[in-house]
């Protein structure tokens, strides 16, 4: 008796929203025993990873804290990865997109106009979008691939803020931290719920979602990027610009990922520090492609992978493990959600041994 | 330049240019097969801690070695049942290697932050090591450098001049052709990727244990993507490869270059160590630019999945 595959007639679409769920499941099953295996037990692993977070009011505003810069970095991204245009340096444009818009804070620190808001939102777009131009132009115009020059792109993000934050940025008065000063509350994101850190960029995310929805299913633009995606060739004989299909997959990344990055120094933050990004670039990769790079879906999977985050701070502090679990795990789950997407295409059957 | 300053600086290239060397050549053996495998970072990073907890552990940086490029293979195993048996995106499944090796690397070398290694003595290579000026800087290094390069011709020889290697091209130019007449595809596949996993976990035992005798999270810093890039920059050719590496080892240790001229610079250390990156992007495009280069010389069905009907 053997296992085989055997291919579907016809892609299963029950199975492309099956499959992240069993994803979600199997990761899970592999928490525990990745628990069990540190010696934890894998009941009270659980209990402190995945529930925890979020047992009260507090916790849940948080996670939406959280999920806020996933949402934002992944519906961009999706746009491009719907395109096979793969931007992996959404990473590189948050901390370019955060450094666009503290430079904007550092310069107005001394306004209270109600304008200096909306322009570091402006500003943050605009820096990630820079940041994503460059291999959307070396690509077009050379023929570079994308994913490495996106990714080398990152490194150069990371060294540049680490240079403002020790040299011309560095706040005078910080004790010599790698940080600016603290942006003036003019600088700062409205608070949604009083006592939380829940902030106004949790709106610009869903709007964003729902622009991103509506331009991906319902636009004349978006449809030829699905098309460029999934049948190059079609799409070439439809005349539909491959060069305009990759600057618009990467200024999109770029811009919400921009976005993203002002949101976590306008926000939690309220400054620019050496460690502005925390993996939400790689991250939010996961996420799109968790949410099947569909904006709902996006946003059910930027909970899940903002979950993940929290549970790896409270691994952490209650359980002794290094809250680098949370990467262990969300690695875990893209494996799971790549090896179960192949019952999309195919089946399992049965063969009697010969 | 006096002879004294030469020779550290050729010596210190060689010493950066090796892990790419060897990662490199792994990486081009899986990609000439056909499996683009964009995880070489989390193979890295997977076979730096493995090498460094077993030296630590048994004293025996060999053993450290052989860890490392078991840890590699077991890595490029996982890939391979993705994207071999189960069909999946090589580049997502890549991608997710990198992520998960480079967290899971984090974590299970959490304990391991503080201690430091006892630094492995170079091996002196008779007569060859008294040339002036290059002597020393090129045969008195350590045994993972001659490995380099034995492993570079090695994989010429295999390549271009063994029947299994030319069965291996033929399965990544043709895989269609080359099942049809009898030769395993998948398994070629599964061969070759894991030849490449054991290159870059030894690749990482070699940051971990002889370069830098310590482990700090993310110490691989891109190294695996370079690698990746340098495939690509050489157009799939290994003695292109090396030569590549040893450029890619003089950018890296750019500080070095700096600080022996003698001149004044007054430039933050950022801007030194963002040279691989800005040099990686520059040679993509400049070997990019012309498409048909890439067409030519790339492995017809690179990132290709492929299944035999039966």
């Amino acid at each position: 008796m053997l296992l085989k595959l055997e291919a579907r007639p016809e892609p299963s679409k029950l199975m492309a929203y099956l499959s992240p769920l069993l994803a979600v499941a199997l990761t899970l099953i592999g928490g525990l025993m990745v628990f069990s295996a540190l010696g934890t037990d894998p009941l009270e692993g659980f209990r402190v990873f995945f529930l925890n977070p979020v047992k009260d009011t507090y916790g849940i505003s948080e996670l939406l804290l959280k999920a806020t810069p996933l949402m934002l970095c992944a519906v961009g991204l999706a746009v491009g990865f719907r395109a096979n245009v793969w931007n992996i340096g959404a990473e590189g444009q948050y901390v370019m997109g955060a450094v666009a818009a503290s430079g904007l804070a550092l310069y107005f620190i001394d306004s209270e106009s109600a304008m200096v808001l909306p322009a570091m939102v402006l500003a943050g777009a605009i820096g990630g979008a820079l940041w994503a131009a460059i291999p959307a132009f070396l690509r077009t115009r050379f023929n570079a691939n994308e994913i490495l020059t996106s990714l080398m792109l990152v490194y150069i993000a990371q060294l540049a803020v680490s240079w403002l934050a020790h040299g011309p940025w560095k706040d005078p008065e910080g004790f010599n931290f790698p940080q600016t000063k603290m942006f003036a509350d003019s600088a700062l994101l409205p608070m949604l719920i009083e006592g939380t850190r829940l902030n106004f960029a949790f709106v610009i995310a869903l709007g964003l979602l729902t622009v991103g929805y509506v331009f991906m299913q319902r636009s004349f633009l978006g449809f030829q990027m699905r098309v460029a995606g999934q049948a190059d060739a079609a799409a070439r004989y439809a005349g539909f610009s491959a060069t305009r299909t990759i600057w618009i997959g990467m200024l999109a990344g770029g811009a919400t990922a921009g976005i993203a990055g002002m949101a976590e120094v306008s926000g939690p933050m309220g400054q620019l520090t050496e460690h502005v990004s925390n993996n939400y670039g790689f991250a939010a990769i996961i996420v799109a492609f968790i949410g099947r790079l569909n904006p709902v879906g996006i946003f059910f999977g930027s909970l899940l992978m903002a979950l993940l985050y929290l549970g790896g701070e409270q691994a952490q502090q209650y359980l002794n493990l290094p809250s680098s679990i949370s990467k262990v795990f969300q690695g875990m789950l893209l494996f799971f959600l790549l090896g179960a997407d192949v019952f999309i295409h195919y089946r399992l059957r049965l063969k009697g041994g010969k | 330049m006096e002879a004294n300053l030469i020779t550290s600086m050729l010596f210190a290239t060689v010493v950066a240019g090796t892990p790419l060397v060897i990662v490199a050549l792994g990486l081009l053996v899986s990609e000439k097969s056909g499996v683009l495998n964009l995880g070489a970072e989390g193979m890295m990073a997977m076979g730096a801690i493995a090498a460094f907890a077993v030296t630590h552990e048994t004293g025996s940086p060999w053993l450290g070695v052989l860890a490392g490029m078991g840890a590699g293979m077991v890595m490029s195993f996982l890939f391979g049942i993705l994207v071999l048996s189960l069909m999946a995106n090589q580049v997502a499944s890549g991608l997710a290697l990198s992520i998960f090796g480079v967290g899971l690397s984090a974590f299970v070398g959490k304990p391991f932050e503080s201690v430091a290694l006892a630094a492995v003595p170079p091996i002196r290579l008779p007569f060859l090591a008294d040339i002036p000026v290059i002597g020393p800087a090129l045969y008195n290094q350590q045994a993972l450098v001659y490995f380099s390069w034995a492993l570079m011709w090695a994989v010429v020889w295999f390549l271009y001049r063994s029947r299994a290697g030319l069965v291996l091209r033929a399965v990544g130019e043709a895989p269609a052709s080359a099942h049809s007449i009898g030769y395993p595809v998948i398994r070629i596949r599964y061969l070759a990727t894991l030849f490449g996993g054991a290159m870059a976990g030894i690749g990482g035992a070699f940051l971990s244990v002889f370069y830098t005798p310590l482990w700090v999270e993310g110490m691989v810093a891109g190294r695996g993507w370079i690698a990746l890039a340098l495939v690509v920059f050489a157009t799939w050719r290994p003695l292109r490869v090396m030569v590549g590496a040893y450029l890619f080892g003089g950018v890296m240790i750019a500080q070095l270059f700096v600080q022996g001229s003698g001149l004044e610079i007054d430039m933050p250390s950022q801007v030194l160590s963002s040279l691989p990156y800005w040099a990686t992007i520059v040679v993509l495009v400049i070997i990019s630019r012309n498409a048909a280069t890439i067409r030519l010389n790339a492995p017809v069905s690179l990132g290709q999945p492929y299944r035999a009907d039966t």
